[in-house]
């Protein structure tokens, strides 16, 4: 369930649009942004918080930050979300997407101490037209439990990688030092998971 | 007679970034340097775009399937209370720096070197290191790293480097032939030490490449992990 905390936060909030008793049937993700973008609404945006909140705190601890430290990016991370939730576009991303999106930046920007080099997507100067098809990046999202079956059925030595450079801010030419493997090897493996993903899970991942 | 500029000639890239770039773009893992080619490539490719969206979303449904990490009691509270004091503050404008002739990936880094505005590849500072070759560094805060721009004269070959891990080369401008093919704006070429190869710049246009040499020291990760606070030893 995702209340807990949440209601306990909310008592001085009127509305109980979202709560169990109600019988509505849960609001989406999706849905729940929406509301913080249109009304600034905190019942919804404390319903994030709930879902998202221990996971993300596990994303930075897994970085090797201290507990203090990984509620505090916790706690900025969902700021972004509080602050920019107009920005976000379920045209162009699944809401997790979008939330792991700015968790990276975050580690990139705190931990890290670097500068996230990205493309301006409004940018006229921009080449291609092969963008993902909205549906596609959309589905993909929300196909997350069949994706996490996917890495799942990897074979060991392929999802270890896909977990370190997701998870431990390892690129593939460190893991393949710290392994002590050829860099080669690491690629190829790294180019194998991507290709059995995509076989697995069809053109959306 | 031709009136079109190379800037206006749509080309979908041939050249493409192995996975295990996009993955560690995609993911945030792949350092600053490589990340600005990576990011450089992208606005030239629609390919690559869509493949890091995809990615994206794997990074998304890999994080709904981390364990929950119990947050500490008040924690959401806490947030509230500072969602109080937000108020409807001015959202800063974003400042579009730097000149709209070259990739926004780069621009930053470019202003940062004082090119005029609108001003191009030719305006900028090179360094002359060979006859035919310019160069300009563009990060020097990374060891191990070299991160470049070289401009080669049309009909030069691209000098000769050995460094001891691997190279990406991002042709921005003109393009460079060698055995292994064309390369042209947009496209990437890979080399290691494996590999041994003589790229020669096209005839009858300077080319302008960005190159990310990627020779990590050993000790760069450790030691940037003691002075960096926010690690547990
Ligand atoms: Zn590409």
């Amino acid at each position: 369930m995702l209340a807990g905390v949440a209601v306990e936060a909310l008592h001085n909030v009127n509305q109980t649009r979202y709560s169990p008793r109600a019988m509505q049937p849960q609001p989406s993700l999706t849905d729940l942004i929406s509301d913080v973008a249109n009304r600034r609404d905190r019942e919804a945006f404390a319903l994030l918080f709930d879902h998202f909140a221990p996971r993300l705190k596990s994303y930075f601890f897994k970085l090797g930050v201290s507990d203090q430290a990984a509620e505090d990016f916790v706690q900025e991370v969902m700021l972004t979300v509080w602050r920019k939730a107009e920005l976000f576009d379920s045209a162009q991303a699944g809401v997790s997407t979008w939330i792991f999106t700015i968790a990276r930046n975050k580690r990139i920007d705190a931990i890290r101490r670097e500068r996230r080099p990205e493309i301006d997507p409004e940018d006229p100067a921009i080449k291609g037209d092969e963008d993902p098809a909205p549906d596609d990046v959309v589905h993909a999202s929300q196909m997350g439990d069949r994706v996490r079956s996917a890495v799942a059925e990897l074979p060991a030595a392929q999802a270890e990688l896909v977990r370190m450079s997701y998870f431990e801010d390892k690129s593939h030419t460190v893991i393949a030092e710290e392994l002590g493997l050829p860099l080669g090897t690491v690629k190829s493996r790294i180019r194998l998971a991507v290709q059995r993903l995509r076989g697995l899970v069809g053109e959306t991942i | 007679m031709m009136t079109g500029t190379m800037e206006h000639t749509a080309r979908t890239p041939q050249h493409h970034p192995d996975s295990e770039f996009l993955m560690d773009y995609a993911g945030g893992a792949l350092r600053e340097p490589l990340a600005v080619l990576i990011a450089t490539h992208l606005s030239f490719c629609g390919r690559c775009r869509a493949e890091v969206a995809r990615l994206e979303a794997l990074g998304g449904s890999l994080m709904e399937g981390l364990p929950r990490e119990r947050m500490s009691a008040g924690s959401l509270g806490r947030l509230l209370r500072r969602l109080d004091r937000e108020g409807e503050e001015e959202r800063p404008m974003v400042m579009d720096r730097g000149d709209p002739a070259v990739p926004y990936p780069l621009r930053p880094y470019l202003a940062r070197l004082g090119s005029a505005r609108g001003g191009g590849w030719a305006n900028l500072p090179w360094k002359k290191r060979l006859k035919d070759v310019g160069e300009i560094t563009l990060l020097d805060s990374f060891p191990g790293f070299q991160t470049r721009l070289m401009r080669i004269a049309g009909g030069s070959a691209v000098p000769a480097h050995t460094h001891g891990g691997m190279e990406l080369t991002l042709v921005l401008e003109g393009g460079f032939s060698d055995s292994t093919g064309q390369y042209l704006p947009g496209d990437v070429a890979y080399a290691d030490d494996a590999l041994s190869h003589q790229p020669v710049a096209d005839e009858g246009h300077d080319c302008i490449c960005l190159a990310v040499t990627d020779a990590p020291l050993k000790l760069t990760g450790p030691i940037a992990r003691l002075f960096n606070p926010f690690i547990r030893s």
